[in-house]
C-alpha cells in the first residue's frame, strides 16, 4: 500500500516537474511583462517583479497598433481554420473510405508537400497573388494559410476518418438512412473531435505565422499579430524588452483561452480510435 | 445590361487599381519603407515625413513600418513581384546582392552634390558596388568600450581616450589587472564573431580578404589578421580575464553582468548606450571609452543604416529629393539622436548635440573620422563563408577547442573554396 502511494506521489511529482518545464516560457514572459527596465537589466531576476509596472502595456499599446493587429490575426487565423476544415474533411473522407491509386498518390503528395520550405515557394506565390490583386489583402493571407496548412489538415482527418468504423455507416443504411444522412446523423459527430482538433492546428499555425504576413502585407493596418511584435525588435535582436514581452503575452492570451474552451474535445479528438473495438 | 453595367464596374475598379503611384490630378504618392524601431527614431522619421508632406503637396510620402526581421527575403520578393517601396531603408551590409541584381537605381547622378560633398568618400565606399552607389549611408556605429568607470577609478588603470587609446596589448594587460575573484576585467558578446572580428581587424591592419588585378577575392590570414582574435583567445583561454561564458552571448544579454559588478568592460555598439541609460541601476556611474588601436590607430570597419531607391521606381527624381530632404544636416541630426547612432555627414557631425559629453556622445564623435566599410561587405560569397566557415571557427579558436594554426587552415583553405564557387 506505502509502495502504491510513494509511486503515485513519484507520477504527480514528475507530472509537476513537466508543468513547470512546460510552463516555465510562459511564466518568464509573464514575469518580464510586469518588470521596469531596471529589473529587467538586473543580474539576479526575480519571478515576481519588485516593482510591477504597467508601463509597459502602455508603451506597447502607444507604439503599435496591437488592437487592429490582433483583429487582423484572429480573422485571418479564423478564417484559415474554418476554410481548412472545410475543404479537408469531405476530401479525407473520400481518400479515407476510396481506397484507389488516386487517393494514394494524393497522400504521397500530402508528405512531399511538407518539405517546400518557405523561401523556395514565396516568390510564386507572390505573382500568384499579385494577379489575382490579394497582395495586400487579408483574404489573400488567408488563401495562403490554408494552402500552407490543407496537406497537414488532411493528413490529420484521414486518420480520423480511418478511425470510424465503417460498418456504422453500414448499419445506418440498412436501418433506411441514405448517404446524406449517414454522413450527417452518423459520421459527423463521431468526427466532431477530430475536425475541432484539425481546425485548432490550422488556427495555431496562421496565428504564429510571420513570414508569408511580412512579405503579403504592406499596409500598417492590416499587419498581423507576429509582424508587429517584430517592430519591437532591431538590428542585431536588439529588443525593447519590456514592451516586447507586454505584446507577446498579450497575442499568446487568444490562444490560451480557446484552447481552454475546446480542450475536452480536443482530448476526444486524440482518445478517438485509439482503442480497437 | 445588367450583366454589361457590373463589367464596366469592375472594369473601372481594375484600372483604379493600378495607379502605379501615380494620379491623374498629377500629385504622386512616394512608399518609404522605414526600419526605424526604437519609439524616438520612428518619432523622428514620422515627423520628418509629414514636414515633407505639408510642404510638398504634389509629392506625397506613404511612411511603411518595416521590420529588420527578415528584411532581405522581403525586399527580395517585393523586387522580383514588382512591388516594392519606392524608398528603401537597410544597411550597406545587405545591399549587394540587390546592386548586383539590378534591384536598386544607381544614384550617381540622382543625388545632389550638397549631398554627395556632405558624405565623406569612405562612406560612400560601402554602398557603391561596381561602378555604381547603390545607398545613402546615413546612420553608423562603432564598437566602443562600455566601462564601469567606479571600477577603472579604484583599479588606478590609465583610462584611454580617442586621442590617446589602449594599445591591444595594453588592453590585455589592463583586463588582467581588473580580473580576479571571480570577475573579468572584460565580456566579450561574440554571438555573432565575425563581423566583430573583421571590423576590428582594421586597426591592427587586417584586411582578409584581398583583391587581385583581376577582380577575384582571395582570403589571407597574416600576421596583422591574428591580433583581435588571439588577444580574445588569450583572454578567456590563458588569462581568464574574459568571462568565457559570454561568448555565446548578444550585447544585451551581458549587460546583467556588467551592471552586477561581473565585467568590468563589455565591447558594444555605440547604439547601447540607450538600453544602458534605460536598465542601469541608480548611481551605476559608467563611461564609453574608444576600442583599442593597433598598427592602423582606431580604424574599423561599420555597415551604415542606408536609403536606396528601387529601380523599378518610376518616380526616382522625387524619391532622390525626399532621400537629400531626410538627410539635410539638422535631420541628419533628429535621426542620429533617434537611434542613439552617429550620422555620416561631415556638417551633421559637427552639430552641438552630438559633440556633448552627455551619455558621451562626444566620444563617439570622435571615432567617426576612423570608421571604414566593414571588409568583405561586397564580396560574393561572404553570407555563405561566414555562416558555414568563420561562424564555427572563430566560435571554437575563442573557446578554446582549436588553435590558432586550425583556424587559419579553416578560414583561409575551406574559406577560398567557397568563395571560388561564386567567382567562376
Amino acid at each position: 500500500m506505502r509502495t502504491r502511494r510513494a509511486a503515485r506521489a513519484g507520477q504527480y511529482l514528475a507530472l509537476l516537474a513537466y508543468l513547470v518545464f512546460l510552463s516555465f516560457p510562459f511564466l518568464w514572459l509573464l514575469s518580464t511583462a510586469f518588470k521596469p527596465p531596471r529589473e529587467l537589466g538586473s543580474l539576479h531576476p526575480t519571478w515576481i517583479p519588485k516593482d510591477p509596472t504597467l508601463a509597459n502595456f502602455r508603451q506597447a499599446f502607444d507604439e503599435q497598433p496591437l488592437l487592429d493587429a490582433l483583429f487582423n490575426s484572429l480573422v485571418a487565423a479564423v478564417g484559415a481554420a474554418v476554410v481548412a476544415v472545410l475543404i479537408a474533411t469531405p476530401l479525407a473522407y473520400v481518400i479515407a473510405r476510396r481506397r484507389s491509386l488516386l487517393s494514394r498518390a494524393a497522400t504521397g503528395w500530402v508528405v512531399v508537400s511538407q518539405a517546400f520550405p518557405f523561401v523556395l515557394v514565396i516568390i510564386p506565390l507572390f505573382l500568384v497573388l499579385k494577379n489575382l490583386r490579394l497582395i495586400d489583402s487579408v483574404p489573400g493571407l488567408i488563401m495562403v494559410y490554408v494552402v500552407w496548412a490543407l496537406p497537414f489538415a488532411l493528413w490529420m482527418l484521414v486518420g480520423y476518418v480511418r478511425a470510424v468504423p465503417p460498418e456504422l455507416e453500414e448499419a445506418a443504411a440498412v436501418d433506411g438512412a441514405g448517404r446524406a444522412r449517414t454522413l450527417v446523423s452518423v459520421t459527423a459527430p463521431l468526427l466532431a473531435p477530430g475536425i475541432v482538433a484539425t481546425a485548432l492546428f490550422a488556427f495555431v499555425t496562421a496565428w504564429n505565422e510571420f513570414f508569408f504576413a511580412l512579405v503579403l502585407l504592406k499596409s500598417p493596418e492590416k499587419q498581423t499579430l507576429p509582424v508587429v511584435l517584430t517592430h519591437f525588435i532591431g538590428a542585431e535582436g536588439v529588443a525593447d524588452l519590456g514592451p516586447l514581452a507586454a505584446a507577446a503575452f498579450l497575442a499568446t492570451l487568444p490562444s490560451l483561452v480557446i484552447f481552454a474552451v475546446i480542450q475536452r474535445r480536443i482530448t476526444g479528438g486524440m482518445l478517438a480510435g485509439a482503442v480497437k473495438s | 445590361m445588367r450583366a454589361r453595367v457590373l463589367v464596366v464596374v469592375l472594369l473601372l475598379l481594375l484600372t483604379g487599381c493600378s495607379s502605379g503611384g501615380g494620379r491623374d490630378d498629377g500629385r504622386i504618392t512616394l512608399r518609404f519603407q522605414s526600419l526605424a524601431w526604437q519609439q524616438e527614431s520612428v518619432e523622428a522619421n514620422k515627423e520628418l515625413v509629414k514636414e515633407w508632406n505639408a510642404a510638398h503637396p504634389d509629392i506625397q510620402v506613404e511612411y511603411v513600418q518595416g521590420s529588420w526581421d527578415g528584411v532581405h527575403d522581403q525586399l527580395l520578393t517585393s523586387f522580383e513581384g514588382g512591388e516594392a517601396p519606392d524608398i528603401i531603408h537597410d544597411a550597406s551590409d545587405d545591399l549587394a546582392d540587390f546592386a548586383y541584381g539590378g534591384y536598386l537605381a544607381d544614384l550617381t547622378d540622382l543625388l545632389p552634390e550638397r549631398l554627395k560633398a556632405d558624405i565623406p568618400r569612405r562612406s560612400w565606399e560601402t554602398t557603391t558596388f561596381g561602378d555604381g552607389v547603390y545607398g545613402v549611408p546615413f546612420l553608423q556605429e562603432p564598437r566602443v568600450l562600455v566601462a564601469n568607470a567606479t571600477w577603472l577609478k579604484e583599479a588606478g588603470v590609465r583610462v584611454p581616450t580617442p586621442e590617446k587609446p589602449w594599445t591591444w596589448a595594453e588592453f590585455r594587460a589592463v583586463t588582467e589587472e581588473l580580473s580576479g575573484d571571480g570577475k573579468y576585467g572584460v565580456a566579450w558578446p561574440l554571438k555573432e564573431p565575425v563581423s566583430a572580428t573583421l571590423n576590428l581587424s582594421l586597426s591592427s591592419g587586417g584586411r582578409m580578404f584581398h583583391r587581385g588585378p583581376d577582380g577575384k577575392v582571395e582570403i589571407r590570414f597574416g600576421d596583422a589578421d591574428a591580433v583581435i582574435p588571439r588577444t580574445v583567445h588569450e583572454q578567456v583561454n590563458t588569462d581568464r580575464s574574459a568571462a568565457g561564458s559570454t561568448l555565446g552571448m548578444g550585447g544585451s544579454d551581458t549587460l546583467p553582468g556588467f551592471f552586477g559588478g561581473r565585467y568590468a568592460m563589455v565591447p558594444l555598439g555605440f547604439s547601447y548606450r540607450q538600453q544602458i541609460v534605460q536598465q542601469a541601476p541608480k548611481g551605476f556611474d559608467w563611461q564609453v571609452l574608444p576600442a583599442p588601436a593597433g598598427a592602423d590607430g582606431l580604424a574599423q570597419g561599420v555597415s551604415p543604416q542606408t536609403l536606396s531607391i528601387a529601380e523599378d521606381s518610376p518616380h526616382q527624381r522625387q524619391a532622390a529629393a525626399f532621400i537629400d530632404f531626410m538627410l539635410r544636416p539638422e535631420n541628419m541630426v533628429r535621426l542620429a539622436l533617434g537611434d542613439w547612432m552617429l550620422p555620416t555627414g561631415a556638417e551633421a557631425l559637427r552639430d552641438p548635440a552630438l559633440r556633448t559629453q552627455k551619455h558621451d556622445w562626444a566620444t563617439g564623435t570622435a571615432l567617426a573620422a576612423h570608421l571604414r566599410s566593414a571588409p568583405a561587405q561586397s564580396v560574393r560569397g561572404y553570407p555563405e563563408w561566414k555562416d558555414k566557415i568563420a561562424t564555427p571557427a572563430l566560435q571554437e579558436y575563442y573557446s578554446g577547442a582549436i588553435g590558432l594554426d586550425e583556424l587559419r587552415e579553416r578560414l583561409v583553405e575551406d574559406g577560398n573554396l567557397v568563395l571560388a564557387r561564386y567567382q567562376r
